[in-house]
């Protein structure tokens, strides 16, 4: 089967879907490539550079839809090139299924199957594939990139021979892709960064990337970005305003601010309002990653550089991956390739567009003239759920008095039990026992009980000395050796000689061992 | 005046013997400890010399000079891996001679009746006192004559328990030695018959007691003897090599216990004291090995594993072997590690290379712990010795109740020698042998690496999932060699 790549139509758009490397790739898969002439120049590709790897170049877009039976490409169709598709041809690009309705209905009337990268599922197998976040890296880095280009100072903070610089401080607002590699981004320019995010479970990652997390004085069930595929979702009345008085507090320190917040299939939340960018210094820049869905400041002008009026620039380009096109088409083209690897298990150039796998089905929109989106949720959970913390009940006074009396009471009897029992023991014991019998036999009792008591406080990892020591003084019978020895018979004496012996062996190895053992723990 | 100075260091030597155990509650305290034990028992042993009827002193003091003098070389000289053994030979010792001191006793007993037959029968109970004090007894032999009927079969039952116990302690203890030592296969053994042999044993030993009961004569208790040897024997014998902790424990509770009953027919206080005092020690020390293996200290004595409800999970996947440079830099990366010391540490004699290991890493200001299972190695507490003969600082390391919530924050944990107190399958699969024992839960940190002689599985011969685990990395070879190769590497 073939693979084509049309020329993007959308205006500026700078990225391609293949690159020779993936086309190599491709044509590993079994596959041929082909590619509308010029359709890589944007992005630094001749097609000289395609052909030698073997890609045929196809004149123009019509004739490429034609011939290809897969069309790999990066913005989302529009009309012209949906009627081009056709029954057994596979689109695969971004698509926007969410709030493109008519490009669904127009796909399944034309038949063709679609795949939205947008819509891979997150789950860890599905990474290599995930254009989504490969597009939030470069668009967090070009993000910090951009704001240092419209920044008037130094990054890191420096003492020169003409005087001190003072680092500059970033504020990144949303900590998922793109914001993490602002934060990489901007911490190994040597700028002091801050991070925020409405997940706190992300502090750990903000931390790893140099920056220190922000966060809210604010006592709230947090949410669980677990719960909603990783992604942030719509916070509480209370949480925001809690939120915008930490970032009003930020603001007239901070020169940059990056902001990341989008929630899924939402307009951009407004974090940053008009009174906060009236507190900035001059020549504060901010970036506002989420002008395409109204920005996240409602100043931002999607698509353009403002300055306002207190000399604050704010930058609301969407088109952050363009402007990287040679590194944003590389890496999607990578996502593209891997996307064939999995439609292709066979290895064998034909695509097996299998709906039973997770990854194939999620991202599937289109599917032989059926519409198949919203996909049915994923079998396999996108990213653990944290455990619920157990709720530890609060316990009022008077419940934990009765608690402890119940403890104690049942400890109580318990005991008055054991001793019961003990004690009819001893007595039927010295019922039948002489007396000289029962006074040893008292000592022995107490002596097993205070072994008991005693042996209970040793500490586990003196142990071994322990039994070093108990050995040494079970010598003890050296008395009973002792006592036999002196008696008249011949035997006797022989086998308490022995018996002294032995014991005396004991003593002396038992205890010197203990002691060396001892004086080997040491403090540090 | 001499009985109650005797009494009176008795019970001086009986408060010094309790310090000595209850000082061992804490590191520093333990160093005063062993001295009131060592003073205790002279006290003890002078009292008794200079005692009243005591005769043969300067042979006595012969006696123990020798002993001492090889007792002295002996402990000097052990190297720290070898303590289990040596505990476990002086154990048999102390059980010898709870036989040979019981046997006396007996004999005694069969003086004294002699010469009380002998004696004119004209003579009322005072005249008999004083006729009895003219035949130059011993206190033990005078004691004995002023029994009444029922006290003397008192003392019968109290010298044949005495002896009972000493003969199982002491072959049981030349096993365990011989097993420790490798002298003796470790793999559980049981002659056909298994417990049914030790059943008809203690069998014949009950109706022996009976016997001896009737008649008092040597016969019924040297059979008893021979039993109780046997006893020792097989039972020890059938104990595999992972339960060692708890047999010695064991076998030192039972020298305890065989003291007390030798003090008990001796009418001698301090024995009966201090033989429960150990007796309890050792009884406390095998249910604390027991519960940290979750087996009940029944089946520990049976011997071998219990059986097992169905088919253990199959292990998948490989074990990755790793060279010691990926070692070194995992190790020059990490922040915090854990070493997990385990008996194949001590076989190897690998203590002094951790401990060089552990000094390089902790000079880097890393994190350096040690995790200690309470039934690593071949003795409680075995590896917490050893890594103080190594100079490792004792408040580095951790019991595993202490350390085993640290293992998820933990960058690199290192097993030495150990398998089985690291084996998942004790949480994941209830239908392996170790299934419910403890374990450390080593696979949480972010990398293990297992140093190990070979594929091979641990003591109690179950296959380790952990081997085959994603961030486990297998470091083959000899553990010494392993970690001296890899001291160079990390700077």
């Amino acid at each position: 089967m073939k693979i084509g790549t049309p020329k993007e139509i959308y205006e500026g758009e700078a990225r391609v879907a293949m690159t020779p490397d993936s086309a190599t790739q491709l044509q590993k898969l079994g596959y041929e490539c082909a590619i509308e002439s010029g359709a890589g120049a944007a992005a630094g590709f001749s097609d000289a550079t395609y052909e030698a790897a073997g890609v045929e170049i196809v004149k123009t877009a019509a004739q490429l839809w034609k011939s290809a039976d897969i069309i790999a490409k990066v913005r989302q169709p529009n009309e012209t090139e949906l009627k081009r598709l056709s029954k057994d041809k596979t689109l695969i690009s971004f698509f926007n299924p969410g709030g493109n309705a008519e490009g669904l209905e127009l796909a399944k009337s034309k038949g063709g199957n679609v795949i939205a990268m947008e819509m891979v599922p997150r789950i860890s197998r599905a990474q290599k594939m995930d254009a989504l976040s490969s597009m939030a890296n470069i668009a967090g880095y070009r993000a910090v990139i951009e704001a240092g280009n419209n920044f008037g100072r130094f990054f890191t903070g420096q003492i020169t021979a003409a005087g001190k610089v003072p680092p500059a401080k970033v504020l990144v607002v949303g900590a998922g892709v793109a914001g993490l590699a602002a934060i990489g981004t901007a911490t190994s320019l040597g700028a002091i960064t801050y991070a925020f995010d409405v997940r706190p479970e992300v502090a750990e990652q903000v931390e790893s990337m140099g920056a220190e997390f922000v966060y809210l004085d604010f006592k709230e069930e947090s949410q669980d970005g677990a719960a909603s595929g990783g992604y942030a979702s719509v916070s509480s009345p209370e949480f925001r305003e809690a939120q915008l008085a930490k970032f009003r507090e930020l603001a007239p320190e901070v020169d940059i601010v990056i902001t990341t917040a989008l929630i899924p299939n939402r307009e951009a939340p407004e974090l940053w309002t008009e009174d906060m960018v009236n507190s900035m210094k001059p020549g504060s820049v901010i970036v506002d990653l989420a002008a395409e869905k109204g920005g996240n400041c409602k100043l931002t002008v999607a698509d353009e550089k403002i300055v306002t009026d207190n000399g604050v620039t704010i930058i609301g380009y969407t088109d952050f991956p363009s402007r990287m096109a040679a590194q944003a088409s590389t890496l999607y083209a990578t996502n593209i390739r891997h996307m064939m690897t999995d439609l292709t298990p066979e290895k064998d150039g034909k695509v097996a567009h299998n709906m039973e796998d997770d990854v194939i089905r999620g991202a599937t929109v289109a599917f032989q003239g059926e519409i198949t989106f919203p996909p049915p949720p994923p079998k396999v959970q996108a990213i653990a759920a944290q455990p619920k913390k157990e709720a530890v009940k609060e316990l009022t006074p008077e419940e934990k008095r009765a608690q402890e009396t119940a403890a104690f009471k049942a400890a109580t009897k318990r005991q008055v039990t054991l001793l019961s029992v003990g004690a009819v023991l001893m007595l039927l014991v010295g019922a039948v026992a002489p007396a000289s019998f029962m006074q040893h036999f008292i000592v022995f009792v107490l002596a097993v009980f205070v072994g008991f008591q005693v042996i209970w406080g040793v500490a586990h990892s003196l142990h071994t000395p322990l039994m070093a020591v108990t050995n040494a003084i079970s010598s003890i019978i050296i008395l009973g050796a002792l006592m036999q020895i002196g008696s008249g018979s011949g035997l006797v004496i022989v086998l308490a000689a022995i018996s002294v012996f032995m014991a005396g062996i004991n003593i002396f190895g038992g205890f010197l061992v203990t002691r060396r053992m001892l004086a080997m723990f040491q403090k540090s | 005046m001499e009985f109650g100075f005797t009494t009176a260091a008795y019970v001086v030597a009986a408060v010094l013997f309790i310090l000595s155990l209850g000082g061992l509650s804490g590191q520093e305290s333990a160093k005063r400890a062993v001295w009131y034990g060592i003073v205790g028992m002279a006290l003890a042993a002078f009292a008794t010399l200079i005692g009243p009827g005591q005769g043969l002193w300067l042979l006595s003091l012969l006696l123990i000079a020798a002993g001492g003098l090889i007792g002295a070389y002996v402990a000097g000289k052990v190297e720290m891996t070898g303590m289990p053994q040596l505990v476990a030979a002086m154990h048999s010792l102390v059980g010898l001679a709870a036989v040979l001191v019981g046997f006396n006793a007996h004999f005694e007993m069969g003086h004294v009746a002699s010469i009380l037959a002998g004696a004119p029968s004209a003579l009322n109970a005072a005249g008999l006192d004083v006729w009895m004090h003219e035949q130059h007894l011993g206190t033990f032999a005078a004691l004995i004559a002023h029994k009444a009927p029922v006290e003397l079969n008192i003392l019968k039952v109290e010298l044949f328990l005495g002896v009972f116990i000493g003969a199982v302690t002491f072959t049981g203890s030349v096993v365990a030695y011989g097993k420790l030592a490798g002298k003796v296969s470790s793999v559980a053994k049981k002659l056909p018959g298994g417990h049914a042999l030790n059943a008809g044993a203690a069998i014949i030993s009950v109706l022996c007691l009976f016997w001896y009961f009737g008649t008092g004569g040597f016969v019924p208790l040297a059979i008893m003897t021979l039993m109780a040897l046997f006893i020792g024997y097989h039972l020890i014998m059938g104990i595999g090599g992972a339960d060692m902790p708890v047999v010695v424990s064991m076998l030192n509770s039972y020298s305890g216990w065989a003291a007390a009953a030798i003090g008990f027919s001796l009418g001698n206080d301090l024995l009966i004291v201090v033989g429960a005092l150990v007796g309890s020690s050792g009884a406390i020390l095998s249910y604390i090995m027991c519960k940290a293996m979750n087996r009940s200290f029944i089946s520990v004595i049976l011997g071998g594993f219990g059986g097992t409800s169905g088919p253990q999970m199959e292990v998948e996947g490989e074990q990755i072997a790793i060279d010691a440079d990926g070692v070194a830099s995992a190790l020059n990366e990490a922040d915090s590690v854990i070493i997990v010391p385990g008996y194949g540490m001590a076989v190897a004699q690998a203590q002094n290379a951790v401990s060089d290991l552990t000094k390089k890493l902790r000079a880097q200001g890393k994190n350096v712990r040690f995790a200690i299972h309470p039934v690593a190695g071949r003795l409680p507490g075995h590896m917490n010795v050893l890594l103080a003969e190594a100079k490792v600082p004792y408040d580095i390391v951790m019991e595993m109740d202490e350390i085993n919530d640290d293992f998820p924050d933990t960058d690199v944990v290192i097993v030495i020698g150990s398998n089985d107190i690291v084996n998942p399958a004790a949480q994941e699969d209830p239908n392996s042998p170790i299934a419910g024992m403890p374990v450390l839960e080593v696979w949480k940190a972010k990398q293990v690496f297992v140093s190990k002689r070979g594929q091979g599985t641990g003591y109690s011969g179950i296959e380790n999932p952990l081997f085959y685990k994603e961030n486990t990395r297998m470091f083959y070879g000899d553990a010494k060699d392993s970690l001296d190769k890899l001291l160079p590497m990390i700077d």
